[in-house]
This record gives structure tokens, sequence and C-alpha cells, in this order.
């Protein structure tokens, strides 16, 4: 339903317009995926959770932002003066530091009380917790499309043979800005407490490290990440109505992303995403109109490749190999 | 020996089907109720034999035939299916092919049952072995995203084939569940009310009996299947595979049986799930159905019989419990009965009602009670996982050995 907006965007144009304008909604599309990714490795490296309710927090984050920017206004209607795209851009900020709290009482409450315990048994928790989080989220929408309300709305910008909407360079932009946020972080004292968490538990609380904080900071940002994706997956030209209760569906893709890189590196979530999303966009441009292969199936290219990759690489482009011992 | 219920003198009376008296007993007692169950003859829960409680309980047979194989798959042998759903959907889908009557849109060769049945298990057999060498390659949760993977891509192809399917939103009506030697009259049929040995029964009780044989059938198969060569194997290989092949036990054949064997069970089930209800759309193979099987054996017990049938019946009456419960609060709450103060606490009234959640309209604001099935499941999984990670079958353990040694504690 959203790759056919994306197709819609790409056609009726030919050759190298057609093959440069797939490349950057490709590029688009890769830079949420990479977001969403990063949140769900971060989680990983620091707790050894697979975390299945990422797209439901996805979903939570859209939600707060439709109920920040468009319900309440806040804090646009504290801040008058502020130009509506800066007012926005606070209510959003709002919405992800909201959704980051949301990840640390989650983590708190269903998944602190679970170390120790088998990863596949945290794992069906996180199933649990998607099942709770996107009915309540669907419970507050009332099951309708919500708009965001963005300040870019469907906006495109032409360079030469280039047509790309802005929402699409804004997330390219937010995109490496995380990155780089990222990477700063993973250098600062808590980021090296994470590493430590990541590569040995006992030895990290052997060092003075609490690894309960490293957990619950880690569930903060990657909650506050998938919030950043689920808003950019709620919006033009992903999704033109909006916030809907198929969203956090739709963020599903992420996961061959993160499979694709590997599931507890960062390189490889950042690689994956991009390379899921050229993948998805390409094979919606060049092959919907093959149609042997049925209506949308520009949406199962993500799964398709994934298999693919873990047929040769079974743990992805740059994970770490488990090493076997009995 | 006489009298020493837990004093076993060699490994054969160990491993019997029903090692103790008590368990001999006990399970006759429970056929007898079984059989009782759509006659209406229990005292006390006749209302079991309505048809709308009796259609509940055909699904959850049903439902147990495909959460065994699944308990085999998963509980047994340790590889994580979050696919099942799929499986199933290959398996009702080659039914319809084979049993289902022609049109102008779709394809069927109205064959009997005793062909499109174990068709249907055998479908789902070949698919689960090709995708087994991926679980030899790809391990744990890997895998579980791999099968995860294959619920979407079936989904697609369900709501494109539609010479298979049946249209995206309308779907296609599948075979009644009536046996005939070959094309014409049914020589027993379960699809029609009708006296049996002079007793007249429902369809529904029909198709009742017919499932329940198939269940017990299933579960003998399962049961014998776990405590011989091939379910040891299983265990070796899901508490450590590298070990188990050491040991002599063959990875590669293990796994690839257990998909196999899993799968038909899912193909069966998933044929018989469209049986009863007659007519199905591509999108009841989704998500939600596979992580409804993981609810059930990881809520009943992973790796047990009696947990996967007791999570089974608990993960598809409870629905029914939570409406009728919702109801009886929605009418005290209505007609101001004496509990209408705690329906109050969770019956929404209008729109702008602060503490109420749940919503008895159709399409009205708050939770419906669907969504409320969706999230409690959500709920329950977590709460069991936290609390009881051996489920139901770990708590009648606890009370069991809490009786045993009553009024001592050991």
């Amino acid at each position: 339903m959203d790759a056919a907006v994306v197709v819609a965007q790409v056609a009726g144009a030919g050759g190298a317009e057609k093959f440069i304008n797939a490349l950057s909604s490709g590029l688009a599309l890769g830079a949420i995926y990479a977001i969403l990714a990063l949140g769900f490795v971060i989680i990983f490296k620091a707790t050894q959770v697979v975390n299945f309710a990422h797209g439901a927090l996805a979903a939570v984050g859209a939600y707060f932002t439709v109920y920040f920017a468009t319900v309440l206004n806040v804090p646009g209607r504290f801040l008058e003066f502020l130009p509506y795209t800066a007012q926005w851009v606070l209510s959003a900020a709002l919405a992800v530091l909201a959704t980051a709290v949301v990840g640390m009482i989650v983590e708190r409450i269903t998944i602190r009380p679970m170390i120790g315990e088998p990863l596949f048994a945290v794992a069906m928790i996180t199933l649990g917790l998607d099942l709770i989080l996107r009915t309540v989220t669907n419970d507050f929408m009332g099951n309708q499309a919500r708009g965001l309300n963005d300040p870019w709305g469907a906006d495109i910008l032409e360079i030469g043979l280039l047509r790309v909407a802005k929402t699409q360079i804004v997330t390219m932009i937010v995109a490496v800005v995380a990155m780089l946020l990222l990477a700063w972080f993973f250098r600062s004292r808590m980021g090296i407490a994470m590493r430590a968490t990541a590569f040995d538990q006992e030895a990290a609380m052997a060092q003075g490290i609490s690894v309960g904080k490293v957990f619950a900071v880690a569930w903060a940002i990657g909650a506050a990440l998938a919030a950043i994706g689920g808003i950019f997956s709620s919006m033009a030209p992903r999704a033109s109505a909006g916030l809907t209760p198929f969203t956090a569906l739709i963020v599903f893709r992420a996961f061959p992303a993160v499979i694709v890189g590997g599931l507890d590196s960062v390189t490889g979530a950042i690689v994956g995403g991009l390379l899921i999303g050229m993948a998805e966009v390409f094979a919606g441009t060049y092959l919907a109109t093959v149609s042997w292969l049925g209506v949308g199936f520009s949406g199962i290219v993500p799964w398709l490749f994934m298999m693919l990759i873990l047929l040769v690489k079974p743990y992805g482009l740059f994970g770490t190999e488990e090493i076997r011992r009995v | 020996m006489r009298g020493r219920p837990n004093l076993f003198t060699d490994y054969e009376s160990e491993m019997a089907l029903f090692p103790t008296t008590t368990k001999r007993v006990a399970v006759a007692l429970l056929l007898i109720f079984a059989l009782l169950v759509p006659l209406g003859a229990i005292p006390g829960l006749s209302f079991l034999q309505e048809s709308s409680w009796l259609v509940l309980i055909n699904r959850a047979l049903v439902f147990a035939i495909a959460a065994l194989g699944l308990n085999l798959l998963t509980g047994v042998a340790g590889q994580v299916s979050l696919g099942h759903s799929f499986f199933m959907a290959v398996g009702a889908y080659t039914a319809v092919l084979l049993g289902g009557a022609p049109g102008k849109t779709v394809w069927g060769l109205e064959l009997p049952i005793w062909i499109w049945l174990p068709a249907a298990g055998i479908a789902a057999a070949i698919i689960g072995i090709i995708v087994a060498p991926t679980a030899v390659r790809v391990r744990g949760l890997y895998l579980a995203f791999v099968t995860l993977g294959l619920v979407f891509i079936g989904l697609h192809l369900w709501r494109n084939f539609g010479k298979v399917a049946g249209g995206p939103t309308t779907g296609r009506p599948w075979p009644p569940l009536e046996f005939a030697l070959w094309k014409g009259d049914p020589i027993i049929s379960f699809a029609n009310d009708g006296p049996w040995f002079g007793v007249q029964l429902t369809s529904d009780a029909k198709t009742y009996f017919f499932l329940l044989v198939a269940v017990i059938l299933f579960t003998l198969v399962a049961k014998n299947l776990m405590r011989t060569r091939i379910g040891r194997a299983w265990a070796a290989i899901r508490d450590r595979d590298i070990a188990a092949e050491i040991m002599g036990v063959n990875e590669v054949r293990g796994k690839t049986q257990a998909f196999a064997i899993s799968s038909f069970y899912a193909g069966i089930a998933g044929a018989l799930f469209a049986v009863i209800l007659g007519r199905l759309i591509p999108e009841t193979w989704d998500l939600l159905l596979a992580v409804e099987f993981i609810a059930i054996i990881l809520i009943g017990g992973a790796g047990t019989i009696a947990g996967t049938l007791l999570g089974t019946f608990f993960v598809v009456l409870i629905p029914r419990i939570v409406e009728d419960i919702t109801f009886f609060f929605a009418d005290q709450v209505a007609n101001q009965g004496p509990l209408a103060w705690l329906g109050d606490l969770f019956i929404r009234k209008s729109p702008d009602d602060i503490l109420g959640f749940v919503s008895t309209g159709a399409a009205g604001p708050g939770l419906s009670i669907f969504q409320l099935n969706v999230a409690l499941f959500g709920v329950l999984i977590i709460v069991f996982l936290i609390a009881e990670p051996l489920g139901l079958y770990g708590i009648w353990i606890r009370v069991r050995n809490y009786w045993k040694g009553w009024p001592f504690t050991y």
C-alpha cells in the first residue's frame, strides 16, 4: 500500500531519471530502516534481547507525535512565536522522549526479571509486549488513519532530473545525525560501559558498572530510535494517510534489515537498512509490471533478500559468528 | 511391587504410555467425559452441548492438532518457529485444491476426503522438508526470523493466487466434512444433522466426534514419538546440538524430521480448520495466528503433551469467557445491577469516559472484545514466562505434588 506511493512517484519516468529517483527513494527508505535497525541492534547488543516489540514502539512514537503535534499542540502552544516547523520538531522531539520513557518502563517491568533466562523466553516476552502495545495504541488511535501534520507534507524538491520529497531529505539528515550521535555515544563513559556489558555482564559488574542502568539506557535509546523510525514511516511519501494500525506491521520490514546486517553489528544495521530499502524500492520500480509476481511484490522483497543472505552468511553480513562449544 | 506407585523395576514399565493406575483411571474418565460432552449428559456442564460452545470446542480440537505439531518442533526439538500459520495455510489450500468444487475463478478437483486430508498433511510436510536445511544452517533466533518471513511471503502468495485461494476479500468455500469412496453420495457425513446409532446428533456434534478421534490419534503419535529414538534425538538437539552430534545423533536428519512431522500436523490442522469454518480469507493465516500457537505452548508448558492440550483449551476458550464476563458487566452497568460498580471500572459508557477501556459496541471507541483478547494473550505470555516458565503444566505438577505429600511438606 505504501510501496505503491513510492512507485507512483517514480513511475512514468524513463531511463536515467527512473534510476536516479529510485536510488534516492531507496536511500530514504533505507535510512528509515537503518534508524529502526540501529535501535534494535543497540537493545540486542547491550541486553541480548531480541525485541519483537520494536514495531509497536515505533507506532507508539508516531502516535505520541500525532497527539502532541495535532491534539495537544505542546510545546507549540507555549511557544507561539516560533515558526510552525520548529514547533512541530519540538513536538516530535517530545514524542521521542516520551517513547524512550515507555521503553524504560517496559524494560523495568518485563525484561529485568528475566535476566539470566534463556534468550528464547525473553524474545517471546517481547512478542507478548508487541501485542499489548499495539492493541493499546490502536485503542487510543481509534482504528483510523491519523495525519502527523508535519510541516513538509507532500512537497517535492526538483534538482535537475532528481525529484525528491522534502520528508525524504529530512529523513536522511536525521539518520546521519543519529548515527554521528551514536558514534559519539559509544565513545562516552556510558557508551563504554554499555560495550563492556555487551561483552560480559559479570565482568562489567565487577568493574563497578551498573548493569541495570546500562539496560535502562539501552532500552531508552532503542525506543527513541524506534520512535524516530515510526514517525518517518507514517509520513508522505511512505504513508500518505499518516499513522494507521498497519504502521507497526510495516515496521516489521526493518527486521530483515537487522538480520541482513547481523543482529549485533551497528555497521551492519546501517548497511542492512540501506540494502533492504534499495532492494524494496528497486523491486517496486522495475518489477511492478511483472504480473506473475503479483500485486505488492516489493513488500516481500526484504524477506526474500534476508533469506538469500542468511543461506550464504548465517549470521548476517557483519554479525559475530557464534563459536559453538559443547 | 504392588501399591508402590513410583517404583519401576524395568525401563519398559517406566516408559509405558500410562505408567500408573491413577493415570489409567484419569485418562479413562477423561475419555468418558469427552464422549458425553456433545450429548449434554454431564450435570452442570450441559451448556457445552449448545452450538456456540461446541463450535468453539471443535476449534480447540483442531488447534490442539496444530499445537501438538508446534510443540514437537519448538518444545521438543527446540527449533523456534513463528511460521506455523504458513504451514497450516499450505495444508488448507492443498485440501481445497484437491477437494474443493471448481468454479469460474477457482480450481478444484472434488476428490474425496481420504485423498485431500492426507495430501494436506503431506504437502505441508514437503514444504517443511524444503525449509529444514535452513534450520541447520541458521540457528536460534535467526531461524525465528526466517520463519517469520515465511508468514509474510505466504500471505503474499495467498493474496495473489486467486485460482487457489479465492478472492482476497471473499475467499472460497472448502469441501464439507464427509466421507465418500469416490465422487457421489457420501457414506458418512459429518456435515448434516441426523441420527447415529439411534441418537439424534447435530452436525457440530458429529464434527466433534470426528475431531476427537483425530486428536486422540495425533496425541498418541506425538507421545510415542517423544518416547522413542526420534524424540530422544530431538531432545538432545534441543539441549545442545553440538553435543548431540558428538553422541552420534544426526543433526540434519533430526531437524528435517522435526520440521516434516510438525508441518504434517500443521497441514492437517490447517485443512480441518478451514473445513469447519467453511470459508476463509487469505488474511486468516497471519502472524497473529502463529503467535497464538506460540502462546498455546508457552502457556501450556513447552515440551509436554498434557500442557499443550491444556494450553490449547485455555487459549481458545478464554476469549469466550472474557466475552461472557464483559457482556455480563455491560448488562449490570446498563441495568444498574448489584455489580455495576465493578463494571464501571472497565466498561466504556461514553466517548469521554476516563476509566472505561472496554467497549461492547462493534466499532465504537475503546478496546473491542477482540482487541482485549489480543492484549490479554500478550499479558498471559508475559506473566507465565516470568512467573511459571513450565506453564499450566507446571502449576498442575505443583498442585499434584502438594497433595501427594499432604499434610507433610515433603
